[in-house]
């Protein structure tokens, strides 16, 4: 199998890996970074969403042998210890109800308000539209959006 | 489930035991079910899951600080911060003090645990604050005992105790003479005027580990020399397995090995209709992906086993039951067949939904480890005890060899109620001698589900001088009807002439429960058939409702399980923060009311349209749930509750061709999104009667309320589920 280097929240890491093997995998069983979550392995949930060179990625979809020297960014690499306004602004809204997708749409929001710092509640909807939810937390994740944009 | 008059009355003795800590400090534990033995069975039958008890811990360091073990199973529902709220509420202590933890599964000290029914609060109502307060007690009395004066000239705020000279002790200065101290009995509880935990704004107790990513839930775990296995399953149910070829299998890299199994998981057959029972085939790999990929090359051979069905025949049995005379009677009042022959007019409509599978963003997964020694598995699961007992008669082992420790779930909506799961894991780990981790891609969770049955109800009113004076629900279902309470819900108790029949058919279908079982689509049903009453009637819904609802005032039939009074509160203030009726011009309302899960719920939806179709602005919810024990948690439930609701009538589309599912992933199965979502606005009834559950009850009304809105905004009334169907199929008629 072969190696691939990757820039993971920072930090250089190499791992060993077939190379058809979604990032979403390496990620969570070759290097224990499990907060990037598992939902339809089709890119359709966005569950799995990174960041690749801060645009938003669905890394069940996304095989490691595609991702040559772009920097990729986890949640678990989103902040240092959750002060992302993003973060922030999901703990004061208390978004989650089962709280599985939420990574993903932290993910989601947070390169989206990187492109576009001032969004409206249109632009907010349609952002967040690929991320499913279903426990339905989707008016606090339009709200959480809200804060992290006005605190950004 | 024993039945006692009295609700949720107890013998403290029975329940609590204090037993001092290794390095210091309390453990206080009570068993709550032997502490409240409820006279009403829960909606989902818990009865059934073959569960002994569960508990609870309060540990208190000798540093004065406090964890709360959460006794119930975290789906979502948000027990695992409301629970531990009402024990802290009673213990006296500062929430930010307070440390929370999942009950871990200890077989010997730690019983089972259960979350269904929207049930958990309800039942842990009493027993939880009693536990609070008995620990306190303790501690004062330590105290006192201390002092040298009497515990009654003592006080206690937030985790400090106070005698009248005020001399002060915190609860880590007096917990180890506390814990030696006998058990007190009639301790006092607070009143709730002196609550400060309780009706706070409290957030998620995972939250900060939830925004960071840390490991919390099933597919999170992990342990040394752990493999993966991924399960190929018949593709059809009726179908069963041949033979294979796992050349292709095998050679893909990072596949260990390939095993036919399901003879252990045979063993329980007749006791677990929630799966089939047939031979399957693992592919374990050192990798999620390498055990995937390697299913996907394996080469099998079905045969048909029994006959293949396809949606088109169970609409056919559902209509030859709601059509034929083979019905159970489940409630009847008066005589309907006198009522219909007396009737200026009679009144009937079918209403059709589909199967739904389940859909946790969390797929279906466990860990097993079946060693000479001891069972152990991990995962997400809402009946721990239930898979223990399974397992140990699988492997013909004692309880106590199975060990299940329960994380946190990615969702469970009554799918994690069955652990076929989990069989699977341990079966395959056992063959394998490995630690295993069974992962289920979103094609296998949404082809091997538990799914909620295709129902069909037919509801038929008599009305006479301006009244209703018959009515007559039969539902035809498959494979089980609904449970005992329902037929006592409303309109029991409000109509003269009442009757309740149910017929069912025996599919090949695995099903079970599912958010808010059968009231998720009977709420539906009726409340869209008591707003055509009211049309005919030339009134306006929810006035019919409040008229209707006063003859159930002061009844003495105990089986009626609802509160006249508490609907009408509920429903007069969804009209009142709805504006009912005072709406601009384009905007069109929907209302739908409905008790279920022991919480009354009223919802108005405001609709708009656009190009023909129907956008949900706005769902006014109110609520009467008793006390509110976590209004920021309790409003998430609520919210998510209605979308959810709103989400699946409007798209939940499954369909079965010879046997297999016609969608298995989001790519042709809709699931509600952002842009699709109202906005909405929950109020509580204010009261202080004891706090009821959450988790299903703002689901049921939401697609009436929606339909119902579409009928006052088209004039095309809806009978089946899901919408969109209809909606699509008639646009032209709409735009009209």
């Amino acid at each position: 199998m072969p190696d691939y280097t990757l820039k993971i929240n920072g930090k250089t890491t190499t791992v060993t890996a077939e190379a058809d093997t979604p990032l979403l995998w390496v990620l969570r069983d070759e290097l224990d970074m499990v907060g990037t979550k598992f939902g339809c392995g089709i890119a359709q949930c966005g569950a799995c969403t990174v960041h690749l060179d801060n645009i938003a990625v669905r890394s069940c979809s996304l095989p490691i042998s595609t991702i040559s020297g772009e920097s990729i960014t986890t949640i678990e690499g989103l902040s240092e210890n959750g002060t992302h306004p993003v973060q922030e602004a999901w703990k004061e809204i208390d978004v989650p109800q089962c709280g599985y997708c939420q990574a993903g749409q932290m993910m989601t929001a947070s390169a989206f308000l990187k492109e576009n710092p001032n969004p409206t509640k249109e632009e907010i909807r349609e952002a967040m539209h690929g991320n499913i939810c279903r426990c339905a937390s989707y008016n606090r994740i339009e709200k959480a959006v809200e804060v992290a944009a006005k605190n950004s | 489930m024993e039945s006692q008059n009295n609700s949720l009355n107890f013998s403290r003795r029975n329940f609590l035991k204090t037993s001092v800590l290794a390095g210091g400090g309390m453990l206080i534990g009570f068993n709550l079910l032997n502490a409240c033995k409820p006279n009403v069975v829960p909606p989902v039958d818990i009865s059934k899951l073959n569960f002994n008890d569960f508990n609870a811990f309060i540990k208190i360091s000798e540093e004065g600080y406090v964890t709360i073990f959460s006794p119930n199973p975290e789906i979502g529902q948000g027990v695992k911060t409301s629970m531990p709220m009402i024990i802290a509420e009673e213990l006296d202590v500062a929430w930010d003090k307070v440390n929370v933890a999942q009950g871990a599964l200890d077989t010997k000290n730690y019983q089972r645990q259960v979350a269904g029914g929207s049930q958990s609060i309800r039942f842990g109502w009493d027993a939880l604050r009693q536990t609070g307060a008995t620990a306190k007690q303790m501690l004062v009395n330590a105290a006192a005992a201390k002092w040298g004066v009497a515990a009654s000239t003592c006080t206690v705020s937030e985790g400090i105790i106070t005698n009248s000279n005020g001399d002060t002790l915190g609860y880590g200065d007096v917990v180890k003479e506390a814990a030696a101290l006998e058990v007190p009995e009639n301790v006092k509880l607070k009143e709730s005027k002196d609550y400060k935990i309780i009706g706070q704004d409290i957030k998620n107790v995972d939250i900060d580990k939830i925004r960071t990513g840390k490991p919390l839930f099933g597919l999170d775990y992990k342990s040394e020399g752990m493999v993966y296995a991924s399960v190929l399953r018949p593709p059809a149910f009726g179908k069963k397995l041949v033979s294979f070829d796992d050349s292709k299998a095998r050679a893909v890299n990072g596949v260990i090995d390939v095993i036919r199994f399901g003879d252990k998981i045979k063993l329980l057959d007749g006791k677990i209709g929630f799966t089939r029972v047939t031979d399957k085939i693992a592919v374990i790999g050192n990798s999620t992906w390498a055990a995937m990929k390697g299913k996907k090359a394996l080469l099998a051979e079905w045969a048909d086993e029994a006959k293949l069905e396809s949606t088109e025949d169970h609409d056919k049995e559902l209509f030859k039951i709601l059509d034929g005379n083979k019905f159970d009677t489940r409630r009847e009042d008066g005589n309907i067949t006198k009522a219909f022959a007396q009737a200026d007019k009679v009144i009937e409509k079918t209403y059709e939904s589909p199967f739904l599978p389940h859909n946790c963003m969390e797929p279906m997964n466990f860990y097993a480890n079946v060693t000479a020694e001891k069972i152990h598995l991990v995962g997400p699961v809402q009946t721990p005890a239930w898979l223990s007992s399974l397992v140990s008669g699988m492997f013909e082992r004692k309880p106590e060899e199975v060990h299940v420790e329960m994380t946190r779930m990615g969702g469970g909506f009554g799918r994690r109620l069955y652990s076929d799961f989990a069989l699977e894991a341990a079966e395959i780990s056992d063959a394998a001698k490995k630690p295993v981790k069974v992962v289920f891609s979103r094609e296998d969770d949404m082809a091997a589900g538990t799914y909620r049955p295709a129902i069909k109800y037919r509801i038929k009113a008599s009305l006479k001088d301006g009244k209703i004076t018959g009515y007559h629900l039969k539902e035809a279902a498959i494979n089980s009807n609904m449970y005992g309470l329902i037929p006592n819900f409303f309109p029991a108790g409000c109509i003269p002439n009442y009757k309740v029949s149910t017929g069912n058919y025996q599919s090949k279908m695995t099903t079970g429960a599912w958010r808010a079982p059968y009231t998720n689509f009977l709420a539906f049903a009726e409340q869209s058939f008591f707003s055509e009453l009211a049309e005919e009637l030339g009134k306006d819904h929810p006035t019919l409702l409040l008229e209707l609802l006063q003859n159930v005032k002061g009844t003495t039939d105990e089986n009626i399980q609802y509160s006249g009074e508490r609907m009408e509160n509920t429903i007069k203030l969804a009209l009142e923060k709805s504006n009912w009726g005072k709406v601009p011009e384009g905007t069109y309302q929907g209302f739908a009311a409905y008790y279920s899960h022991n919480t009354h719920v009223a919802e108005v939806a405001d609709i708009e349209m656009k190009d023909g179709m129907p956008v949900v602005k706005n769902v006014t919810v109110a609520v009467d749930c008793g006390i509110v024990v976590n209004p920021l948690g309790a409003k998430n439930q609520v919210e998510g509750g209605v979308l959810d609701g709103i989400g699946h009538a409007m798209y939940g589309d499954f369909n079965f061709k010879d046997g297999a599912p016609q969608a298995v992933n989001f790519d042709k199965y809709r699931l509600i999104r952002m842009q699709e979502t109202p906005q909405v606005n929950t109020y509580f009834v204010e009261n202080d009667l004891s706090p009821t559950g959450l988790g299903e009850p703002g689901l049921p009304p939401a697609g009436g309320a929606v339909a119902n809105a579409i009928k006052v905004a088209t004039g095309k009334r809806l009978l089946k589920q899901p919408f969109i169907n209809q909606l699509d199929a008639s646009k032209s008629k709409i735009l009209g």
